[in-house]
């Protein structure tokens, strides 16, 4: 104890403690800027799981936990990937407003970059599907509308309306129309499985064929309304209504017109 | 002082009121003018249609109030048609209503009875018909001639057979057999259990044997909706819990109630749909019935995976699919 003291207040201690301070200084500022010019791409990486981390901490771990472990409310979000946050962040189903039936769409609350960075920290915490890049979504080019009607029919058309326009399930659940909706949502639902939407494997359906899918969509988007106005595109009922109102109407107008004496 | 109720008094008719057109020359006329206006009219909806037809272009796109943006010749084509037919119409029934004769008349009815004398004649008539013919005297003719109308009456019989051949077991049967592979509808592309994702659905079919063609008969018998739950979701008693596949489990998609294609699948309840008359299965119970009209819960096929790792049926369904027919045994 008495030498420990003694060699404290030696004369050489002071400079050669700084020469100590200062060479671990420098050696742990090359080592950690050595990391960083290598892999520049990794620190912006994980720079953007931070900044989605931060983003989840703040809007969405009440529901789903502060580790996106879930709850009673929410469902954990450990390997759903990013395609599931893209989808329901992006079409702002989520947050949703309100403990309803079903998450709506509407206008989003987290623009593009923080969808990004959602969907990255989400991704970073277990394995799940991706994003699908624009060069893979290129369906104008790789889909076949033939076919996509075809698989459209089978799969597709039960739930969302022969059309594509939507249609109900039970208790107050639907499913939504799909005009209007972004090809790479369109993509990221039918890997991910959305709410009550069943999950479309990339082995029963190719990506291939989901391209396709996706291209008879927008046909069936684009198709001209020959007749003017669609009613809905909901087959007969509209159609019948609008018969059953107008047309029987208008014959009841005229019979009554028929038996009124002249003046 | 009399007890004695007077009767009603018939009212008889209410006096004929005359129209304006009857008594005032200017009326008349105007009633004139209004039904050529009207005849008119249905002459320039006629060339409106020949119009429509011949010189607007069918790619032709106009904006109409309420009705939208519309194809300019279908709706001159229908616009035309419709004042054409119905001014027509219009114009008779104004015409019939304010010029033509308004007197009240009162036609009798005649008895429906032809008098005695024609009832005689009649008989008369027939009689010495038949006596020439001599149907009584020559009975070869006459049994001929019922030998012919018999037969003749034997023509409907065979064609209403020819309607169809009998069903025979197809009600009873579809094509799965013991080791058939599923494969997708449409792509035929066989399926392994690990192509599903944990609430994945495939809607699948049977594997065509080489040279076999699928007709729109097999493919309403045969469609197989694939459905891969977590296994300890199902509930599912010991025999039918065999049947899955890693918790990859297969209904019939044909509906017990009407025989419609049973396929909204609602990964979050397990619910499967009809879209007809909304009959609800309970996935995980083995399809029971939940709600709506369906009698019976969908069949399940037994599954399982063959040598080289691809999902096949472990035996034919056990019970006929779809909805009940008279001979169905269960």
């Amino acid at each position: 104890m008495k030498r420990l003291s003694r060699l404290r207040r030696h004369r050489a201690a002071g400079p050669l403690l700084l020469i100590f301070a200062l060479f671990t200084i420098g050696t742990t500022f090359q080592v950690a800027s050595a990391v960083n010019s290598d892999t520049t791409t990794v620190a912006a990486r994980s720079a953007t799981i931070d900044e989605g981390k931060q983003l989840f901490l703040k809007g969405c771990s009440s529901c789903h936990g502060i580790n996106a472990e879930g709850g009673g409310i929410a469902p954990s979000l450990i390997g759903v990937g990013a395609a599931s946050v893209d989808f329901q962040v992006g079409t702002g189903r989520m947050p949703m407003a309100d403990m309803s039936t079903q998450a709506m769409r509407k206008k989003p609350v987290y623009n593009a970059e923080q969808v990004n960075a959602l969907a990255t920290y989400v991704a970073s915490l277990a394995p799940g599907p991706a994003v699908p890049t624009d060069a893979v979504l290129n369906y104008e080019r790789d889909g076949s509308v033939a076919q996509g009607g075809e698989l459209f029919r089978t799969n597709c058309a039960m739930c969302h309306n022969f059309a594509a326009q939507g249609g109900a399930l039970t208790q107050g659940k639907y499913a939504p129309t799909l005009m209007g909706v972004e090809p790479k949502h369109i993509y990221e639902a039918m890997i991910t499985g959305p709410q009550s939407m069943p999950v479309f494997s990339d082995k029963t359906i190719t990506p291939a064929e989901k391209l396709s899918i996706i291209k008879w969509i927008k046909a069936a988007q684009n198709e001209p309304q020959l007749a003017g106005s669609s009613l809905g595109r909901v087959g007969p009922v509209t159609e019948g209504l609008l018969v059953w109102t107008l047309g029987i109407g208008l014959l009841i107008g005229v019979a009554v017109w028929l038996a009124m004496k002249a003046r | 002082m009399s007890n004695e109720i007077e009767p009603i008094k018939d009212p008889g008719l209410p006096a004929h009121v005359h129209r304006q057109a009857d008594s005032d020359p200017i009326a008349a006329r105007r009633a004139e003018r209004q039904v050529a206006i009207l005849f008119g009219l249905s002459a320039i909806g006629t060339l409106l249609l020949i119009f429509s037809y011949i010189f607007i272009k069918s790619d032709k796109y106009i904006f109409i109030p309420v009705i939208g943006e519309t194809g300019a010749q279908q709706f001159g084509l229908g616009m035309g048609m419709a004042i054409a037919l119905f001014c027509i119409g219009a114009g008779a029934i104004h015409w019939a209503k304010t010029l033509m004769p308004d007197e009240e008349v009162i036609a009798q009815r005649h008895e429906f009875r032809s008098d005695d004398e024609d009832r005689a004649d009649f008989v008369k008539t027939v009689k010495a018909g038949a006596s020439a013919a001599g149907l009584g005297r020559r009975p070869l003719i006459k049994r001929s001639l019922g030998a012919a109308l018999g037969l003749a009456g034997l023509t409907p019989l065979l064609l209403l057979r020819d309607l169809g051949p009998l069903p025979k077991d197809n009600l009873q049967k579809t094509s799965w057999k013991a080791g058939t592979r599923l494969v997708t509808d449409p792509g035929d592309r066989p399926i392994r259990p690990e192509d599903l994702e944990v609430g994945a659905v495939a809607q699948t079919l049977p594997e065509l044997a080489p040279g076999e063609e699928r007709t729109l008969n097999n493919i309403g018998k045969d469609a197989v909706l694939l459905i891969r739950l977590r296994p300890e979701e199902f509930n599912l008693d010991a025999e039918r819990l065999s049947w899955t596949h890693e918790g990859i489990i297969a209904f019939s998609k044909i509906c017990s109630h009407m025989g419609c294609a049973v396929a909204l699948y609602e990964q979050q309840t397990k619910h499967l749909l009809c879209p007809c008359h909304q009959s609800t299965f309970d996935v995980t119970r083995a399809a029971k019935v939940i709600f709506g009209p369906a009698a019976r819960p969908l069949p399940q096929l037994a599954i399982t995976v063959d040598a080289n790792g691809y999902l096949v049926a472990k035996q034919p369904f056990t019970e006929p699919i779809g909805p009940s027919f008279w001979e169905r045994s269960s």
